[in-house]
């Protein structure tokens, strides 16, 4: 949460430099995504999914690669339910239930979304 | 807190049965058998890794995974476990301190007897490990018992398993206790439960997952687990008991952390090696 609101507050500096409200804190949001995404201690759903961004480190494949997000889900929302619960669509499914157990907060659970829809 | 874990468990054991094949005969003692859910996961392996020779199996991820495979086998010229063996045969011979010794706690002098472990105690009502009864001879015979996870305790063992190698395993559910085949029951629910805070079964990995990669670890197949312990391990750097690694595995689900040599661990041990009936023992081992 700290992290989150330094990338924040980072990207509201950078902000009032430059360029519109909206595209700023969306940006941030990815990047804090991203970190989310590809961090340990964090999602980690690299573990699993690959993803076509160069930061990928030895992407696992328990999973799909999340490539044509938009295609696949074009509900962000049910997106977004896949990766609070995936046992609601796979009772055995070997992926966490990442909101359900609090394994990431609300916000970051919106903050990987936005990562990922980009692919 | 506790409540609702609790019924996470009971939705989680409900939805145990349709995990196909391996686990056929389902989770209740009117239809449990375990010579067919021993026959259901071999056919499974053999179906998803066609051509593995069933013997094979005692190697885990090196038998179906060529990659990882040929660095084992260059690790594998200089067996990483032969200081560990030697140290276990001196300790394993080694008078206590009132003149007798491991010899003469077990059958047939602790020679060539592995393959039987664990075994059913029906005096006791519980399943006995190898490892649990190197401490008991050390306690009946007034000596400290020894840490259950690595040191002189996995070292014993190894001495005793390679002096069983080639043997095939022959675990027994007599059937005169029920008890025997409530344990293994116990032990085959252990294994396909989802726990924890990630919702992981040991099933999730080692059946489903098995040579799928999570990140860059490959888990192995869960026929033939527990032929080869005690077994050195790189990212340990040394040698540690079979009850080792199930601590680790376990915790991975980031559950709350079950200690070594615990009913659950044993009942888990007892499943893990009925599966491996007929394949040989192997131990000590090596893995990265
Ligand atoms: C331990 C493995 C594992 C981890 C960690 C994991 N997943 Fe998954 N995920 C899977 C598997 C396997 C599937 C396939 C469907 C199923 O079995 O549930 C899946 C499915 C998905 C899907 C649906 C894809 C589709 O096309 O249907 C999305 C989206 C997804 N995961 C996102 C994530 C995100 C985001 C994270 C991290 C916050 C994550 N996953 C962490 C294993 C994992
Ligand atoms: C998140 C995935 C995951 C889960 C859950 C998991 N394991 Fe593992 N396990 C691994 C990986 C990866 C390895 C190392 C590769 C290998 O040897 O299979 C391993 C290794 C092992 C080994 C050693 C295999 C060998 O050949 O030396 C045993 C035994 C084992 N696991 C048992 C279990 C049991 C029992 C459970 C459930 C309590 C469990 N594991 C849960 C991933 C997992």
């Amino acid at each position: 949460m700290r992290r989150l609101t330094t990338a924040l507050s980072a990207a509201a500096v950078a902000l009032m430099l430059s360029g519109p409200v909206a595209a700023a804190s969306g940006d941030a949001l990815i990047e804090e995504g991203r970190a989310i995404y590809h961090d340990k201690t964090r999602g980690n759903c690299i573990s699993c999914h690959n993803i076509n961004d160069p930061v990928a480190n030895l992407p696992g494949n328990q999973g799909p690669m999340m490539v044509a997000m938009k295609q696949r889900f074009p509900d962000k929302r049910k997106l977004r339910a896949q990766i609070w619960d995936a046992t609601v669509a796979n009772p055995l499914s070997i992926m966490p239930p990442i909101g359900k157990h609090w394994i990431l907060s609300e916000d970051e659970i919106d903050a990987v979304v936005e990562y990922i829809y980009q692919y | 807190m506790k409540t609702i874990k609790t019924c996470l468990l009971g939705a989680a054991l409900s939805l145990l049965s349709p995990l196909a094949s391996a686990a056929e005969t389902g989770f209740s003692l009117e239809t449990v058998d375990p010579e067919a859910d021993r026959l259901a996961l071999q056919a499974y392996y053999q179906k998803r890794f066609p051509g593995v020779p069933l013997e094979d199996y005692v190697n885990g991820i090196y038998a179906i995974d060529p990659d990882s495979r040929k660095q084992w086998d260059a690790l594998m010229e200089f067996p990483p476990y032969e200081f560990d063996l030697e140290e276990g045969e001196v300790l394993f011979n080694t008078p206590f301190a009132n003149g007798k010794g491991y010899a003469d706690c077990f059958e047939n002098g602790g020679i060539g007897i592995r393959q039987k472990y664990p075994y059913w105690n029906s005096e006791e009502g519980t399943v006995k490990t190898l490892e649990q009864e190197i401490n008991e001879c050390r306690v009946e015979n007034g000596e400290q018992p020894l840490k259950w996870k690595r040191g002189d305790i996995a070292k014993i063992s190894a001495y005793m398993a390679s002096t069983s190698r080639g043997k095939p395993f022959e675990i027994d559910i007599p059937e005169n206790d029920p008890r025997a085949l409530q344990a293994y029951l116990d032990g085959k629910r252990f294994f396909y439960t989802k726990r924890g805070q990630l919702n992981l079964s040991c099933a999730n990995c080692h059946l489903q997952g098995s040579r799928i990669y999570i990140r860059a670890d490959l888990p192995g197949p869960t026929l033939g687990h527990p032929t080869h312990f005690p077994v050195v391990r790189s990212k340990w750097g040394d040698i540690g008991t079979l009850h080792r690694r199930y601590e680790g595995c376990y915790r991975d689900t980031r559950s709350v952390p079950i200690p070594a040599q615990d009913e659950q661990f044993r009942k888990l041990e007892y499943f893990q090696t009925y599966m491996s009936n007929g394949l040989p023992v192997n131990g000590p081992g090596a893995r990265k």
